[in-house]
């Protein structure tokens, strides 16, 4: 039965309105901005520059010596010899001169990060680009799904035939008018950055910048995509301050100039399957110090920043073998273990692409309720309600006394504030997939069953405990389900459509689903047995992971 | 920072023996204390005789009835009110509340939603700091704890406080208004783990009343109030607080000033126990909340729910239960189950 597609119009139809537009034609003066920005931070903390700049030096002579990438500005070792050989002459300087040659050279070095933090956003590469990913998703489509080359070129199916949009589609599309949008996806695959692509574009947003991983620069088609798209370079192998702080001046600042941006508030991939618990602090507190320097700013702030978070549900991820294993060796019992970077080549890449499309399994793409930097819900019109139904202003989180401060201390403490409500928020945007419960289920039983064993033997469990039988898992799957009616009726979480079905029904679509283009399939169904037997442990472990935080292990 | 909110008047909500300390000592460091009094004719009275909970009122503190008056003329405010009240009182205040203002509350107790026996679950026990973020959109909250008997704060004696929030402003501000060359101030990050020592240790104070009723001396009342932090920290882990609160002064002080003064009421509530007193009349015969009845109640019902052996509050909710005679108490405590004394700082 074909949907009813519908069309969305540009929130913005003029492009040179877009805030990312504007952004790119000033590069200039925005890397300026950001770098002046951050020396004044750098100097205002009270630590000695000095410190400050043996520390980086050390930092990227151990970087480019340990780790040097393809992407890495060819003027990278003599850049760094300059500032040892002056940092070295320092001394011989007087303490006032050796002061400013201290300045100098941190505005040196913060400039140069500036400026190879910012992206080459391009309007009309970006419309190529766009153009291109959109259409050819759709020839990709069809092509994978069976129907032959030559459907290459029918338009048939599109990403929206197998991706739901669920949720405030229009309540984010209303933000963007208003101010300044932050998406906060959940994070389990490497496609999810293609899927808020896709779905940004969908919905008529103008686009969003993200912060991409440095490492996907090194493939030189992915480059040219997410220059165009609205990608600022993130290079997780420079931890040094000095870096940190431009790098979240950059996010600050954009966020100031109106820029809708995409933060993955958990950092990275979750490796677990659970839903980030643990946000990282560091780009969320962008949002709110860049709320705060509105306030500041103008008296009557129009710019106001929602906190928009979204979540992706699939019935797979792609990479499940691999991250759990990352996870359960960092977690310490994991002996065979070797690192692999899905991405490292542009082929893999693209096979793991094409994957993706060829599977015929379901996606959705949850929209939450914006929220105002605190967590307060807000609405249409972009004003915050507080958890009473009230109206509350957001700049009065900023005052003490009649006027806006800056406190840096309360504004890490509004951070936990934020964070804490966006882990609340993907809980309940969550759609729950009876694939997601059938793991569950499966391996809550298997816990029950041997209550003396850790979690790393029963990761081990040998294969003749791996059988559960049929009508024991049904009845525990519906006492589950029961719980999961209950807590979508108070509004905790979401339910997709086929959890409705009876439970026969949605144990097989849940079965049938679960993590289905593995090599191996977490759970299969023997009939002739009537029992349910368990294939992989370690993947049915990642999937059952993604129910926790709900309580439900109380109720089997 | 002080300075800035001093020229705003502070509040203080509740005109019992420690709010009316409270806007005494807030007296002596701004131009103006607001008071609120809930009854109207007490606040009339209070407003002619210029005293409130037998404590005569500096002349900086002006009385009123409404709550609109604090929320709007003061930034910073100090609710002290008996915890069975505190959240109606919010819901009266919430509506006049922003986030700038800054709230520090005195209430040692919990909040507890419908009846505690009838199907008991831990979320629905808040702290005050919880109910005030609940009833309203206030986040620097913060709370005062430590051994501070009214009377001889009232008195001027020397003492200490303590006061707590995830805030260094909140706990700055707070410090600016309230200290002075007899009251001292300490800090803490640990709002709910100071909270918790506050509550806790009043059934502690309890049974220490009713040891000392029974006239068993300084070494059963010594071992009494020892096993009675460990069990205040057992459970305060438990519900999230950290060890260090309850060896500071919210904790181990606060103990010791109750557990050992007829100034505190719930020492008295014990004391008179041991006399033979009913419960009814003992409760009658008070001015003022003694919180610790209801916190004995309470931390019954969390540790079962959390598995936990409390056994001196066992013991003492059986008391206040009638199920166990005070003589036989005697004898149980001496009966206290062998264990590791001392297994909390592992």
């Amino acid at each position: 039965m074909p949907r009813r597609k519908i069309q969305y119009d540009q929130v913005v139809p003029s492009k040179n309105e877009w805030p990312i537009v504007k952004l790119a034609k000033h590069r200039a003066e925005f890397v300026q901005h950001v770098a002046d920005d951050s020396m004044a931070e750098l100097s205002a903390k009270g630590k000695s520059i000095r410190e400050v700049l043996e520390t980086t030096l050390y930092k990227e002579k151990l970087r480019i010596k340990a780790n040097p990438w393809k992407v890495d500005p060819k003027d990278d070792t003599p850049f760094w010899n300059r500032v040892r050989d002056e940092l070295g002459d320092i001394q011989n300087l007087s303490t006032e001169d050796a002061k400013e040659k201290e300045k100098d050279i941190l505005s040196r070095i913060v400039y140069r990060y500036s400026d190879e933090i910012a992206g080459n956003f391009n309007k009309s590469y970006f419309r190529f680009a766009r153009a291109f990913v959109t259409f050819g998703f759709a020839r990709l489509l069809n092509a994978t799904r069976g129907k032959g080359f030559l459907a290459l070129f029918r338009r048939q199916l599109d990403l929206q035939d197998k991706l739901h949009i669920k949720g405030q589609p229009e309540h984010i599309r209303k933000l963007a008018k208003k101010g300044t949008v932050i998406m906060v996806p959940t994070h389990f695959s490497n496609l999810d950055s293609i899927l808020i692509g896709w779905v940004i574009q969908y919905l008529g947003l103008p686009p969003f910048i993200y912060g991409a991983g440095l490492n996907l620069f090194n493939i030189r088609i992915l480059a040219y995509f997410m220059n165009s798209l609205g990608a600022y370079k993130v290079d997780r192998r420079k931890k040094n301050p000095i870096y940190l702080e431009v790098l979240k001046n950059y996010s600050t600042i954009a966020l100031q100039e109106g820029t809708h941006s995409l933060f993955f508030p958990g950092g990275t991939r979750s490796r677990s399957g659970k839903i980030e618990k643990r946000l990282k602090v560091g780009l969320l507190g962008t949002a709110i110090k860049a709320q705060r320097a509105l306030y500041q700013k103008d008296k009557e702030a129009v710019s106001k920043i929602f906190i928009v978070p979204v979540v992706i549900n699939y019935h797979f991820t792609l990479e499940a073998p691999a991250l759990i294993r990352e996870h359960l060796k960092a977690t310490g019992q994991e002996r065979y273990y070797q690192e692999a970077d899905e991405f490292t080549t542009s082929y893999k890449m693209a096979s793991f692409m094409f994957k993706f499309f060829a599977m015929d399994s379901e996606i959705s793409v949850s929209i939450g309720r914006g929220m105002d930097v605190l967590g307060n819900y807000v609405d249409d019109n972009g004003d915050s309600i507080d958890s009473n139904g009230n109206a509350v202003d957001t700049r009065d989180y900023f005052k003490s006394g009649d006027s806006i401060t800056m406190d840096s201390q309360r504004e890490h403490e509004y951070v936990r504030i934020l964070s804490k409500r966006i882990v609340e928020e993907f809980h309940i945007n969550n759609r729950v997939f009876a694939s997601h419960l059938v793991t569950y289920t499966a391996f809550k039983m298997l816990e029950r069953r041997n209550p003396e064993l850790d979690i790393y033997s029963i990761l081990r469990l040998p294969d003749e405990f791996l059988e559960i039988d049929y009508e024991e898992f049904k009845a525990a799957y519906k006492k589950l389900r029961n719980r999961l009616n209950e807590l979508h009726k108070e509004g905790k979480v979401d339910l997709a459509e086929h959890m409705k079905d009876k439970a026969k029904d949605s144990i097989a679509h849940g079965i049938k689903n679960a993590g289905m283009y593995h090599a191996k399939r977490p759970l299969i169904y023997k009939k002739k047995k009537n029992k349910i037997l368990i294939q992989d442990t370690n993947t049915l472990y990642y999937y059952h992971n993604r129910m926790e935080g709900y309580g439900l292990e109380k109720y089997i | 920072m002080g300075s800035k909110n001093t020229s705003n008047p502070v509040g203080v909500v509740g005109a019992g023996s420690f709010g009316t300390a409270i806007a005494n000592l807030l007296a002596e460091n701004c131009n103006r204390v607001i008071l609120y009094v809930r009854d109207s004719k007490k606040a009339k009275s209070i407003l002619e005789s210029r005293v409130s909970a037998y404590q005569q009122l500096s002349e900086k503190v002006e009385i009123t009835n409404k709550l609109q008056d604090i929320g709007e003329k003061c930034n910073v405010i100090f609710p002290v009110v008996p915890s069975a009240n505190f959240r109606e009182m919010m819901k009266q205040l919430g509506p006049f509340l922003k986030p700038y203002h800054i709230l520090i509350h005195g209430t040692k107790g919990f909040d507890i939603q419908s009846s505690v026996s009838e199907k008991f679950t831990p979320s629905n026990v808040k702290t005050m700091s919880e109910v005030i973020k609940e009833e309203s959109t206030v986040v620097r909250v913060g709370c005062l704890a430590g051994p501070n008997l009214a009377k001889e704060i009232a008195e001027k004696l020397p003492a200490a406080t303590v006061i707590a929030s995830q805030f260094e402003e909140v706990v700055s501000v707070g410090s600016e208004l309230l200290k002075n060359d007899r009251f001292l101030i300490y800090g803490s990050s640990d709002l709910l783990g100071t909270e918790l020592c506050g509550i806790l240790k009043n059934s502690v104070a309890v049974g220490a009343g009713m040891l000392s009723g029974l006239k068993l001396g300084e070494n059963a009342r010594a071992l009494f109030i020892s096993r009675g932090l460990v069990e205040m920290i057992n459970l305060g882990k438990e519900l999230g607080g950290n060890v260090g609160a309850f060896l500071g002064l919210a904790g181990v002080g606060d103990l010791i000033a109750t557990c050992g003064s007829s100034l505190s009421r719930n020492f008295t509530v014990g004391n008179k126990l041991a006399q033979g007193w009913p419960m009814k009349k003992i409760i009658d015969s008070m001015e003022e909340v003694a919180e610790g009845i209801k916190t004995i109640d309470i931390v019954h019902h969390l540790s079962k729910f959390y598995g936990i052996r409390s056994v001196i509050n066992e013991m003492l909710y059986k008391i206040i239960n009638d199920q166990l005679s005070v003589k036989d108490a005697q004898v149980l405590l001496m009966k206290m189950p062998f264990r590791q004394e001392v297994e909390f700082l592992d």
